[in-house]
């Protein structure tokens, strides 16, 4: 880390003051609408530059954030819904003495969320990591799965397939935009650190990377509890902004959404995540008429909800088969231009 | 517990087994020739369900010529994703391989949830298929003792195919080198393409028992089944055929029996398959037919 102010410093502050400027602006002059998609794209922002730190930077391709976000989005539920509101919501069974009583305020509880996420990332991080590539995919995707059963099946503390409700609504635009903002600042400063180089170096060849010295197991894991962290902060305040989480919430369609946003963007860059978070999130508002009846030539169809994700598939599909890189590559902005930024926050 | 109630949670075990393994073939052989975890496996199998109800419940068709048409189309289909979406990827990274995969997979899911909704439809089983055998207190209907004894006969075609043909052979071979099988005159993608329309007949197979042993068809019936057919695979040996049908046999008998004997289990009962596959990975990567193909680390 240089200690001195240099031209990039200067950027990146400007970056930085104008992305809290625009929140401001947004809160107080956006319509409810407008805020609650800038919300959803500030926690996607936080979900997809952490998914991209373990997928894209360290290319260890995990399919289990869903399960991640599931965890801090059920902790954070649990401290924030008050014993009066939990009373009557275990239809199932009675909830355990304890979860009654479990309560916090809304910034102790997304950092709880955090470290469970985090700390269960640890834990895993053992199993996952003996094995590489196309394996390493099944089994997280097999612990993601296992996770969503667990939420299912424990409802002394999760209410079962009916889920969390009433969560008190803390998230706004500034929680959800201020975390964003934390969060891409930390995960740009582990890229460009030397445990950042390590991951690189794995993700481009792990065997050479464990030639030149490197801990690859330290540097995967790293990665991985990193990104389980702001990946359960995020689903905590994806909880406060729903204000009601099921299990069905986190199944594999969850990760879905967040490949094709890293994949867009581009596996490797953070600011290709950031822009592909704005792409995917806000286009997929922007094509909602395509689930809708669509009159064409005096021709009405009928309703067609799903037609959105045939589409995100069909992109995603041809990403790959054209397109590869994504829109950024592995570059980041700096590398790109050296003064132009475009849909930052 | 009496020995008729055992027997009887042996044959459902059997028969369970029988649908995964016929499932987790086609997953094997994908991957001993390409390496690629073919994610939209697990939507072929649904197709070939779909294909057979509107065989039977649209065109009127027998229940053997809907499966003929069911077989014929998923393996027009299986070829068809390999042609347009993973041929153009053979020398890309295999992680791209694996995204275009889960791609495809949630293309068929939605495509055929949007044109033919997400309300499971009652699969016409036909009812000679669905008449109950009595065996000395064992009962079962036909289609549960029809699925062991249609794996056994594909799985010793299969067999026969790889071990016995030329183009087994090719196949084979394809599974240690790509690279040399091209330099003996192999068309390499010609191979592939027979081993996807061979494994997309069989998870049609698969997916038509599906229906008719769970008498219906839903766009999302293949994902869950897909992953734990692959599990089978995996905990077999991945790369073995035999190891498939071993893996997809276990998977299923521990399905059945832990739910027959730990009922309050039941909610768990999705769980065991993967279960299995991080125990298989962290012990013996290799499964227990396995052919060691990946390099593991420690």
């Amino acid at each position: 880390m240089q200690l001195t102010f240099s031209k990039q410093h200067g950027i990146n502050s400007a970056i930085v003051i104008i992305a809290i400027w625009f929140i401001w602006f947004a809160s107080g002059h956006f319509d409810e609408y407008t805020v609650r998609i800038l919300n959803n794209i500030a926690i996607f922002i936080i979900l997809a530059a952490s998914y991209n730190l373990i997928n894209g930077v360290t290319g260890q391709f995990s399919l289990e954030p869903n399960g991640f976000v599931a965890i801090g989005a059920y902790v954070t539920a649990l401290l924030l819904v008050s014993p009066d509101a939990k009373m009557y919501q275990y239809a199932i069974v009675d909830p355990y003495p304890f979860v009654l009583t479990l309560h916090a305020n809304f910034f102790t509880a997304l950092i709880l969320g955090g470290i469970f996420s985090a700390f269960l990332a640890f834990c895993l991080s053992l199993p996952v990591f003996r094995v590489r590539g196309d394996y390493l995919a099944i089994v997280t995707l097999g612990f993601g799965f296992i996770i969503k059963i667990l939420a299912i099946n424990n409802p002394e503390v999760t209410n079962g397939s009916l889920g969390l409700n009433d969560i008190p609504e803390f998230s706004n635009l500034y929680w959800t935009g201020g975390i964003a903002i934390i969060a891409v600042i930390v995960i740009l400063n582990i890229v460009n650190s030397k445990f950042g180089r390590a991951m690189k170096a794995v993700r481009d060849d792990e065997d050479a990377a464990i030639a030149m010295g490197v801990n690859t197991f330290k540097a995967k894991t790293l990665a991985f509890c990193t990104s389980a962290f702001f990946e359960g902060i995020g689903g905590g305040l994806l909880a406060a902004l729903l204000t009601s989480i099921s299990p069905d919430l986190f199944d594999f369609f969850f990760t879905f959404q967040l490949l094709i946003i890293i994949v867009l963007g581009g596996l490797g860059s953070t600011t290709g995540a950031i822009i592909g978070t704005v792409l995917v999130v806000g286009g997929s508002e922007w094509m909602r008429f395509l689930d809708e009846p669509i009159t064409l030539f005096g021709h009405t169809t009928a309703a067609m909800p799903g037609m959105r994700m045939v589409v995100f598939s069909l992109a995603l599909i041809f990403i790959m088969l054209f397109a590869r890189e994504g829109i950024m590559g592995k570059r980041e902005l700096k590398e790109l231009f050296k003064s132009r930024k475009k849909g930052g926050k | 517990m009496d020995i008729t109630i055992f027997m009887q949670q042996m044959i459902n075990g059997f028969s369970l087994g029988s649908m995964y393994a016929l499932i987790a073939i086609g997953y094997t052989m994908v991957y001993g020739v390409l390496r690629l975890i073919n994610f939209a496996h697990g939507d072929i199998m649904m197709v070939g369900g779909f294909l057979g109800y509107f065989g039977i419940a649209i065109l009127g068709l027998p229940f053997a010529a809907a499966v003929l048409l069911a077989v014929v189309g998923s393996a027009l289909l299986g070829m068809l994703s390999d042609r347009v979406a993973y041929r153009p990827l053979r020398n890309a990274p295999k992680i791209s391989l694996l995204i275009t995969a889960i791609g495809v997979s949630f293309f068929l899911e939605n495509a055929f949830n949007v044109f033919f909704g997400g309300v499971p439809r009652a699969f016409p089983v036909p009812t000679y298929l669905e008449e109950i055998i009595d065996f000395h207190g064992l009962t079962m209907p036909v289609s549960a003792l029809l699925v062991p004894i249609v794996t056994a006969m594909l799985l010793a075609i299969i067999l026969w195919v790889l071990f016995k043909t030329k183009y087994g052979m090719a196949i084979r071979a394809l599974a240690f080198d790509v690279g040399t099988v091209n330099l003996m005159g192999i068309d390499a993608n010609r191979i592939i393409t027979m081993v996807f329309g061979i494994g997309s007949a069989l998870a049609a197979v698969g997916g038509i028992f599906w229906a008719v042993n769970y008498p219906s068809v839903e766009p999302m019936m293949g994902v869950l089944v897909g992953l734990k057919a692959f599990a089978a695979a995996v905990v077999g040996g991945i790369g073995s055929v035999g190891g498939a049908v071993l893996g997809g046999l276990i998977i299923g008998f521990t399905e059945v029996v832990v739910i027959a004997f730990f009922p309050e289990l039941g909610g768990y009962k999705d769980a065991f398959a993967f279960i299995f596959l991080i125990l298989i990975l962290l012990f013996k990567p290799t499964g227990i037919l396995g052919i060691d193909f990946e390099k593991s680390r420690f």
